[in-house]
């Protein structure tokens, strides 16, 4: 399985950590809402088919990415990144100071 | 008189064996049944064997999509063992061992049970330590455990690396040895004939697409092969439960469904005669009567309905098994296969009334399934009749998560790639 990391390319799964289902939605830190916390920790959708899913490219550039795959043929749809956003690299002046 | 016996082989040789019954019927599926078991495998035939056996309700039908055993029953590396650390986990898979050791008198069906004994190695001082307060767990509840020192390992596994040059020395290890191994397709066939002269239906190649509903309750399924009504319902569906689970409109379950990978190689002479589990990995193995090295490793790791792997895994299990075993690496791979596992999140099961009215769910093996065959189907033969778990499956609830009653015995957290 090859997943195409929008900052490097295609590699191999091999690179990578599942950081596991992307559909959970994390309750505010301060909420006492027991249902919606245990629906964010214990709950999955685990469907047969496309599934949004998170990824690190941890043996890479380490971006958390957001990954369409589908569980039944492994076939990958779709990666971004996480934050939606390519992240900002501003080139450096040779000899300025940092 | 037993069906299958020395004098019915002396007959049937004499005979031209013309005597022998199929193993069971192949009937076509009755408009209405008392109860009806999703999934021809391990967990679904036991449970309808032991409905008919230990409570009498034999107006039962097992609907399996594919043909009988194609799923994790015969996908498994076949290691049976009670070896676990929290209580409920103890008695329920003791119960299942008990099962075992009477399981081929009791379906007068040779599934070839072999107490031929489970080590756990340890390589490190503290997993040793672990493993003690584990074996001293299991003692408590009569569950037999002995340590072991690196020389009696040596004596026991004299083809394996016991050395302190080893990459990760073997500072002792945990032994069951009334753990073992079993013929996994003979254990689905003796529990599909054992149901079957006891009047259960099993009608293969009949896959489920929904349920019939009267209100919230469930009353029956839709299938390939027409409606089928019933009283009760009751899901055995290993890997597949999101997926069935999704069409009784229950989209949220505490499972993911993994694959995992396991491997066999050609036959080779007899080279060990326990099942041997590494402890700086995870990486199993025990060898088939047939002469076959039987081992497997981790999950995959990711989210999975595809029944088979990548290459990663394979890679990290030929490894971890050279480290234990270096003479393997002129050994040669016969086949690998993949297997869906349906993980919950504190890796244990669930066998429990619901979560519909007239519903039934039994799921969560991760991938210690095969080894609960026995016990799965009776403690769930027992909640379906009576409508209450029974008190060794009481423990294994679908709410447990929400209560916080999580019987997590690894301590991995809600993270069920790692269980």
């Amino acid at each position: 399985m090859l997943i195409t990391c929008p900052y490097c390319g295609p590699r191999d799964v091999s690179e990578f950590t599942y950081q596991g289902d992307g559909n959970r939605e994390r309750p505010a830190p301060a909420s006492q809402n027991l249902d919606a916390w245990n629906e964010y920790v214990y709950d999955r959708l685990n469907p047969a088919g496309d599934h949004n899913e998170v990824w690190q490219h941890s043996g890479g550039c380490r971006s958390h990415l957001k990954v369409v795959r589908n569980t039944l043929t492994h076939e990958i749809s779709s990666v971004v990144f996480a934050r939606g956003h390519v992240p900002h690299r501003s080139p450096t002046k040779r000899g300025s100071k940092a | 008189m037993a069906e299958y016996s020395a004098l019915a082989l002396i007959r049937n040789a004499l005979n031209g064996n013309k005597d022998w019954k199929p193993a069971w019927r192949k009937p076509e599926p009755k408009a209405s049944y008392d109860v009806i078991v999703i999934g021809g495998g391990g967990h679904g035939l036991s449970t309808a064997y032991y409905l008919a056996k230990e409570h009498g309700i034999t107006n039962v039908a097992v609907l399996e999509k594919g043909y009988l055993g194609s799923g994790n029953v015969g996908r498994n590396t076949t290691a049976v063992r009670s070896n676990y650390l929290l209580p409920a986990n103890t008695r329920f898979y003791e119960h299942s061992m008990k099962l075992w050791e009477n399981l081929s008198h009791d379906l007068n069906y040779n599934v070839m049970f072999s107490q031929r004994g489970c080590l756990n190695l340890a390589h490190t001082p503290a997993q040793l330590d672990d493993f003690a307060r584990r074996g001293n767990a299991m003692r408590h509840l009569g569950v037999d455990a002995e340590l072991m020192t690196p020389a009696e390992i040596s004596r026991l596994i004299p083809a394996m690396h016991v050395s302190p040059d080893a990459r990760f020395p073997i500072y002792g290890g945990l032994m069951q040895p009334r753990a073992g191994t079993a013929r996994h397709d003979a254990v689905a066939w003796g529990y599909a004939r054992a149901a079957d002269r006891r009047g259960v239906d099993i009608v293969e190649n009949c896959e489920v697409t929904g349920f019939i509903r009267e209100g919230e309750r469930i009353v029956g399924v839709t299938t390939t092969r027409g409606d089928i009504r019933a009283r009760k319902v009751a899901l055995a569906v290993a890997g597949s439960t999101g997926r069935v689970m999704q069409m009784a409109g229950i989209e949220r379950l505490p499972i993911e469904s993994h694959v995992l990978q396991a491997f066999v190689t050609e036959s080779l002479k007899p080279f060990i005669d326990t099942v041997v589990t590494f402890g700086m990995g995870h990486f199993y193995m025990s060898q088939s009567d047939k002469g076959g090295l039987i081992y497997g490793g981790d999950l995959d790791g990711y989210n999975s309905y595809a029944q088979r792997g990548n290459l990663p895994i394979v890679e990290e299990v030929m490894a971890e098994m050279l480290a234990l075993f270096p003479s393997l690496g002129m050994a040669r791979v016969l086949r690998s296969w993949g297997g869906v596992c349906d993980m919950t999140m504190d890796g244990s099961p669930i066998i429990t009334t619901g979560p519909l009215p007239g519903m039934y769910l039994n799921c969560g093996w991760c991938y210690g399934g095969f080894k609960a065959t026995p016990a799965s189907g009776w403690c769930f033969a027992h909640t379906i009749a009576k409508d209450e778990p029974h008190e060794l499956n009481a423990p294994f609830t679908l709410e447990r998560f929400h209560h916080g009653a999580i019987i997590d015995d690894k301590g991995q957290g809600a993270t069920p790639r790692l269980h």
